[in-house]
């Protein structure tokens, strides 16, 4: 089973390394990591796509508390988060496939960005689900490249009134 | 009161640093990269730099010290050759979480990346075997890693931490403040147990029928032995020592059952596979202890006590963790419970496993044994001497028959199994200056893969007795041949290719003995014993296929241990 995990690391030189070191040296698996810049521009959040069992994702959560430059790990999976991708995805059309490829970027809320006289690029965001739909249904079209961000997650607010207001 | 700020270069704080920190020894050598620092240490007085003769030596030197005395041991290396020849004594101290700083010279930092001479990228190559390490881009943090160097690495689960110091670093100029307090925000062990916790397992301990400690090298590292002790005696539990674990509880304690695991003992793996509550203290169910995890104790209610929250649940599930540093919580849980139940059937159950199976060899013999000479060296040490072992057969010999009487006594590479360790570890065990016996024990394949650190000792006049176990073979793997592996002894036959050992100590100044009768080992060691003011060389020449038994093959039960040859060739047990 997927499990995402989200972790604060200090923003400095190798603490993506040392995370990524952690996981290879330990045989861990990697589906995808993301990496970037925080509110705070010291801290990085790292998003990475994992597999494994109960006690898999339990080492791999304490192996990442293990390392020094992370500041907190919070395994996403089973909360209420919000989860996005990005990809870019180039596409190669023929007379009279234009039309459709358009409408399949339309029903998937995706753009497209680039277009000349061979292929067309598309740029869609949305839960790595979604993306891997409209992938396969690109694909039959002809995909002439793909790059894909790597997930990025949060957890959603709790939905609570804050307390001052009613004091108001 | 805020210190007065001075103009200092890096290798000057290097130095100001390692005197805050009471650094007293510093091994290594020297190369272009810190000669510099080598400038400066000319001239200061308040450190001893041993020079080794290989940056290994240096590296395995101050584990040895830093085992021993419980400080954190100190080396100095160049850059490129100089650093990846650390590579291995880091990953070995890694490994028993021994806590160690490496300071290893870098080209400057405009060269970094250009494949420069004597470039390697030490930070990049040790990441997965230290705690931490750092590169130094701006002097001015110089003192600051530093000390949170010697933080992270004494504290919490020790371990080595390098700081690549770049030539350039070496040479600028700062000014100098050495910092009070280390904060890392992402670094907050935890160090008192949780107080539930202690009060559950005390409630399970209490009621337990057959309770059993399992004890490895976090009670060494904790300084606990003394309230393991005192713990086990109170309540009347049975000790069982992983190789690491060993010198925590006396050796030969009526309630000490020996060490566990592959090479243990039979009466202690039967205490394991049958006790109703296993606790587990400073210990991590390593695979050479365990074999396989599913039935090991398999129906015991499992306590683990650690400070390194990463071990609980990694090989082994248990049913209660209690996170923290072992002395505290064995002292709540002494307050909790010293009530000492007499557990009769339990104790009648396990000498009747010592008396079924107990450690034995063929005795008395016409071949000189290594078994034998442990258990000779044990007696006439009275078990108080600091035993450096290196690995292989004789290093489960000296756990199953050295009997240790005190913690840091027993210096073994026990998670990375580092054939050479001993020769270079004794070394630094010597500038402990502990006054005790120091023996290393080698065997004739390990000894020669670090026999240049003889030379150190020469030079020193250090009171080491380095003693060799030449059974002219590499033994355990032999052993392995023999027994998993059709008799092929593929490589592991050194008699033809060893060299004369006498010759080599007497080459380097070091008075060397050869025997191979047992009758001789009394005299022998009475003689080397009674020098105390030199290093002494003794080869033992010992029976070549002797057998380490018991012994449970990779990956079995614990339960299905061998206890002799399986086609006895009439000459062992």
């Amino acid at each position: 089973m997927k499990h995402t995990i989200s972790v604060l690391v200090e923003n400095t030189f190798g603490a993506f390394d040392r995370v990524a070191t952690m996981f290879s040296a330990r045989g861990f698996n990697i589906h995808s990591i993301s990496i970037g810049e925080t509110e705070q521009s010291d801290i990085s959040r790292m998003t990475i796509v994992t597999s494994g069992d109960k006690q898999v994702i339990d080492q791999i959560v304490k192996q990442l508390n293990r390392l020094l430059d992370t500041i907190k790990v919070t395994e996403l999976t089973g909360r209420a988060i919000t989860e996005r991708e990005l990809a870019l995805i180039t596409v190669t059309f023929q007379k009279g496939s234009l039309e459709e490829i358009k409408n399949i970027t339309d029903v998937f809320r995706g753009k497209i960005v680039d277009i000349n006289n061979k292929s067309l690029m598309i740029e869609v965001t949305g839960p790595p689900r979604k993306i891997d739909a409209i992938i396969n249904v690109l694909m039959p079209f002809g995909i002439k490249e793909m790059a894909r961000s790597g997930t990025v997650a949060l957890s959603r607010g709790e939905q609570i009134r804050p307390k001052n207001e009613y004091k108001k | 009161m805020t210190k007065k700020k001075k103009m200092l270069t890096g290798a000057d704080i290097f130095f100001e640093s390692l005197r805050e920190e009471g650094v007293e020894k510093v091994f290594g050598y020297p190369g272009g990269a810190t000669i510099k620092i080598y400038e400066k240490l000319y001239d200061i007085d308040f450190l001893e730099h041993i020079l080794t003769r290989h940056e290994q030596g240096a590296t395995h030197a101050a584990d040895g010290y830093a085992r021993v005395t419980g400080k954190v041991g100190v080396v100095l290396v160049t850059s490129g050759p100089g650093a990846t020849n650390t590579v291995t004594g880091i990953a070995n101290a890694y490994l028993d979480s021994i806590p160690m700083v490496i300071f290893t010279g870098q080209v400057p930092t405009s060269l970094i990346g250009n494949d420069a001479f004597q470039e390697a990228d030490i930070v990049g190559i040790t990441r997965p075997i230290t705690k931490h390490n750092f590169i130094v881009r701006d002097v001015k943090e110089l003192a600051s890693t530093i000390k949170k160097a010697f933080y992270i690495a004494s504290t919490g689960r020790p371990g080595p931490v390098l700081i690549d110091m770049p030539k350039d670093m070496i040479a600028a100029e700062c000014e100098y403040e050495y910092p009070e307090k280390v904060e890392i925000r992402g670094y907050k062990p935890t160090v008192k147990g949780h107080k539930n916790q202690i009060k559950k397992a005390a409630k399970m301990i209490r009621e337990a029928k057959r309770p059993l400690l399992y004890v490895g090298g976090g009670v060494v590292m904790s300084n606990a032995s003394k309230e393991l002790t005192e713990f086990a005696h109170k309540n009347n539990i049975p000790v069982t020592n992983t190789l690491l674990g060993l010198g925590t509880f006396p050796g030969t304690d009526p309630q000490f059952l020996g060490m566990l695991g592959m090479h243990g003992t039979y009466y202690a793996n039967q205490a394991v596979n049958n006790c109703d509550v296993l606790i587990a203290v400073g210990a991590r169910f390593d695979d050479r202890v365990t074999g396989t995890t599913e039935t090991f104790a398999a129906d015991a209610y499992k306590i683990h006590i650690d400070i390194d929250p990463s071990v609980i649940d990694k090989n082994v599930l248990v049913d209660l963790p209690i996170v923290g540093d072992a002395k505290g919580i064995l002292e709540e849980l002494l307050k909790e419970l010293s009530d000492k139940p007499s557990q009769k059937d339990w104790w009648t159950q396990i000498e009747g496993w010592k008396k079924d199976c107990p450690l034995e060899y063929k005795r008395p013999d016409d071949q000189l044994r290594t078994q034998y000479v442990i258990e000779r060296i044990s007696e006439k040490t009275n078990g108080d001497a600091i035993v450096v072992s290196d690995v292989g057969q004789h290093q489960m010999w000296v756990a199953q028959y050295y009997k240790f009487n005190h913690p840091r006594s027993h210096v073994s590479s026990g998670g990375l199994g580092t054939m050479g360790f001993s020769v270079p570890a004794a070394v630094g065990v010597a500038f402990a200056n502990l006054n005790r016996p120091i023996v290393s024990i080698s065997g004739d394949g390990g000894f020669q893969m670090n026999m240049q650190e003889l030379i150190t000792a020469f030079y020193h006049n250090l009171p080491i007795k380095f003693f060799i176990m030449n059974n002219c073979f590499l033994g355990m793997v032999r052993q392995w041949q023999e027994l998993f592996h059709e008799k092929k002894y593929s490589f592991t036959d050194l008699c033809d290719s060893n060299p004369i050992f006498t010759n080599i100590g007497t080459a380097l100044g070091i008075e060397s003995f050869s025997i191979y009768k047992p009758e001789d080992v009394d005299d022998i060691l009475d003689k080397v014993f009674a020098i105390n003011d030199r290093p002494v060389l003794v080869e033992f020449k010992v029976s070549k296929e002797d057998l380490v038994f018991p012994m449970v093959p990779a990956g079995s039960s614990i339960s299905d241990m061998i206890h002799k040859r399986l086609k006895p060739k009439g000459d062992i047990l």
